[in-house]
């Protein structure tokens, strides 16, 4: 599961601290665990959505948010979507990974097999969708 | 006193003959959670299904009469273990039931005092006003702590807590101040899950009378680790889980003292709790059954009646003696790992066996992962005890905790598998 690639991520975060202006922040926690995350999302003009975060936690959950950094910040709700899908299905192991959608996050295929972890690795990515729809959902209301 | 005989006692639980994590020796340092169980505990439970199985305190056959036979043998033989009487004890699903149980009493009783209805002989004192107060501690496991948030904010009584000092212990310079004449209940626990630390009951029990409020003792953590008997504590109540001292899951205990159980409404009401019945209204029984509505758990109750037996037959001065012992080498060994520091009091006396640490630079999690791979199994999280990781500022920590089957080749592992732990994420 300590994947090399995972350790890099977890010792040199990539993306973390937080920055303003946002249009929507959230707090996820895993609470068996005390993983904690806060994440903020900024939408542009065009639709592409900027990420920041401060998190503390266990490897895993630091790796995570740091690969969820570079592979979606910046992109569209639907592309960032997809990508927290194929996560969710890979780590159900109903997928097989693909690098295209998830770049350094086909390293967390084996977090599969530790139900345990499975949260951790979810919770930047959860959080994020959380964050991205209610930004969408105020600036509907807008 | 004769040490413990750990190989003997391990034939006894039928886990151990299994492996972990591709053929790895099974190194148990969970049992805080819930602890393995003996092959005499799983012979009464199964023979009671294959010979006496019957719905108890129903019906006039044969079996129900040997069924609920063995259940009140049950219920006399576990009385006895913390010298109680038999009709003293009240069987829940878990200690959190059985803390529920009394929270929701005081609830109970204000919510009919306020609409004027019957209630038992002495239930005033389970009638909470605006601004009484319900007193805790910081270092109280979630099962001790939100039944009584939940009982304020119901009933607009205060809570209040009783804070922890630098080295875990709870802060007896504050009893004065948070216990008060407004205090209805002090609610505390024995041995803290998470720090280890036991408390010192006389001040808290002295406090807590001098000003008429009962006192609910947290259980969990001392009845299956050392000797207990409720005619020394100076305590109401005592609320414990049997899955904790090798007895069965899906039971548990509360022993109150028999006039204030007597006092109490009834929580979970149906069937067996009754005296009388009409459609407009029923009386009830008297305790225990007041509080036991339903079929109940016989044959868990026969399961932690042979997890008694076999505590006894050890004797549990034994049993809290192996257990220092190895807590005083794990407090040893962690104390030369650089990096490690003990949540919770360093030295071993007045301290049982749960042992939480964090290792600088490591979450407990990754630590937890490596143990695991190494076959040692811990626990990692806050441990239904946040508020205690926030005082101590850890996110959460990872938590050894020891039993009659482990022995000083488990210290060594635990220790080892830190150092493997260290190694491998380089910290
Ligand atoms: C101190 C303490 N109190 C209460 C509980 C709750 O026990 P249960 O979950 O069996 O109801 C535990 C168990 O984790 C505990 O350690």
């Amino acid at each position: 599961m300590y994947q090399e690639i995972i350790l890099d991520h977890y010792k040199h975060p990539h993306g973390k601290g937080l920055t303003e202006p946002f249009d929507a922040e959230v707090h996820h926690v895993n609470p068996t665990c005390g993983d904690e995350i806060t994440l903020r999302v900024k939408t542009s003009a065009d639709g592409l959505i900027a990420i920041s975060y401060d998190n503390q936690g266990c490897s895993i959950s630091q790796a995570s948010a740091s690969i969820m950094f570079d592979q979606i910040n910046g992109v569209t709700f639907a592309a960032g979507e997809q990508a927290v899908d194929h996560l969710v299905l890979m780590l159900q192991r109903e997928v097989s990974p693909d690098e295209d959608i998830l770049g350094d996050g086909i390293a967390l295929e084996g977090v599969a097999q530790y139900p345990a972890r499975v949260k951790c690795a979810l919770l930047a990515w959860m959080a994020w969708k959380d964050a991205a729809i209610q930004a969408s959902s105020k600036g509907e209301a807008k | 006193m004769a040490p413990l005989d750990v190989t003997a006692i391990k034939r006894d639980f039928p886990i151990f003959n299994r492996t972990v994590r591709d053929g790895r020796r099974l190194v148990y340092l969970d049992s805080g959670a819930t602890s393995q169980k003996p092959v005499q505990v799983l012979d009464a439970e199964r023979e009671f299904y294959e010979k006496h199985n019957a719905a108890v305190h129903r019906g006039a056959h044969q079996l129900a009469e040997e069924a609920t036979d063995a259940f009140e043998h049950a219920r006399l033989n576990i009385a006895g273990f913390i010298g109680a009487k038999a009709d003293d004890l009240v069987f829940t699903k878990n200690a959190t039931e059985a803390i529920n149980l009394v929270a929701y009493s005081f609830l109970n009783a204000t919510l009919k005092f306020s609409r004027g209805k019957d209630l038992p002989d002495g239930a005033e004192r389970f009638v909470l006003a605006e601004g009484d107060e319900i007193v805790v501690s910081e270092m109280e496991h979630h099962a001790n702590l939100i039944p009584w948030q939940e009982l304020a904010d119901k009933t607009g009584a205060v809570l209040r807590w009783i804070g922890l000092t630098d080295d875990g212990r709870l802060d007896e310079s504050t009893y004065a101040n948070v216990i008060t004449n407004r205090t209805k209940i002090v609610s505390v626990t024995h041995q803290s899950n998470l720090l280890g630390s036991v408390t010192d009951l006389a001040p808290i029990v002295k406090a807590a009378r001098a000003v008429g409020a009962l006192v609910l003792l947290d259980a969990c953590q001392s009845v299956p680790h050392m000797p207990v008997d409720v005619s020394e504590l100076g305590v109401d109540f005592i609320a414990w889980s049997g899955h904790k001292m090798l007895g069965p899951l899906g039971i548990g205990c509360l022993w109150g003292k028999s006039e204030i159980l007597a006092a109490m409404p009834p929580f979970i009401t149906g069937g067996s709790m009754i005296e009388t019945v009409h459609m407009e209204s029923s009386t009830f029984a008297l305790p225990p059954k007041r509080f036991e509505a339903g079929v109940p758990m016989a044959a868990q109750a026969v399961g932690l009646s042979a997890a008694v037996d076999y505590l006894n037959r050890i004797g549990m001065a034994a049993v809290a003696a192996h257990e220092h012992d190895l807590t005083q080498a794990v407090l040893r060994e962690l104390a030369e790992i650089d990096g490690v520091r003990i949540i919770g009091p360093k030295d071993s006396t007045n301290r049982g066996s749960a042992i939480s640490f964090v290792l600088d630079g490591l979450h407990p999690h990754d630590v937890g992962q490596i143990l695991d791979e190494n076959g040692v199994a811990v626990r990692v999280g806050h441990h239904c005890a946040w508020p205690v990781c926030r005082r101590y500022s850890v996110p959460a920590t990872t938590r050894a905790t020891f039993y009659i089957y482990n022995d000083m080749e488990d210290v060594q592992a635990l220790a080892d598998g830190i150092r493997s732990a260290k190694k491998f994420f380089g910290v």
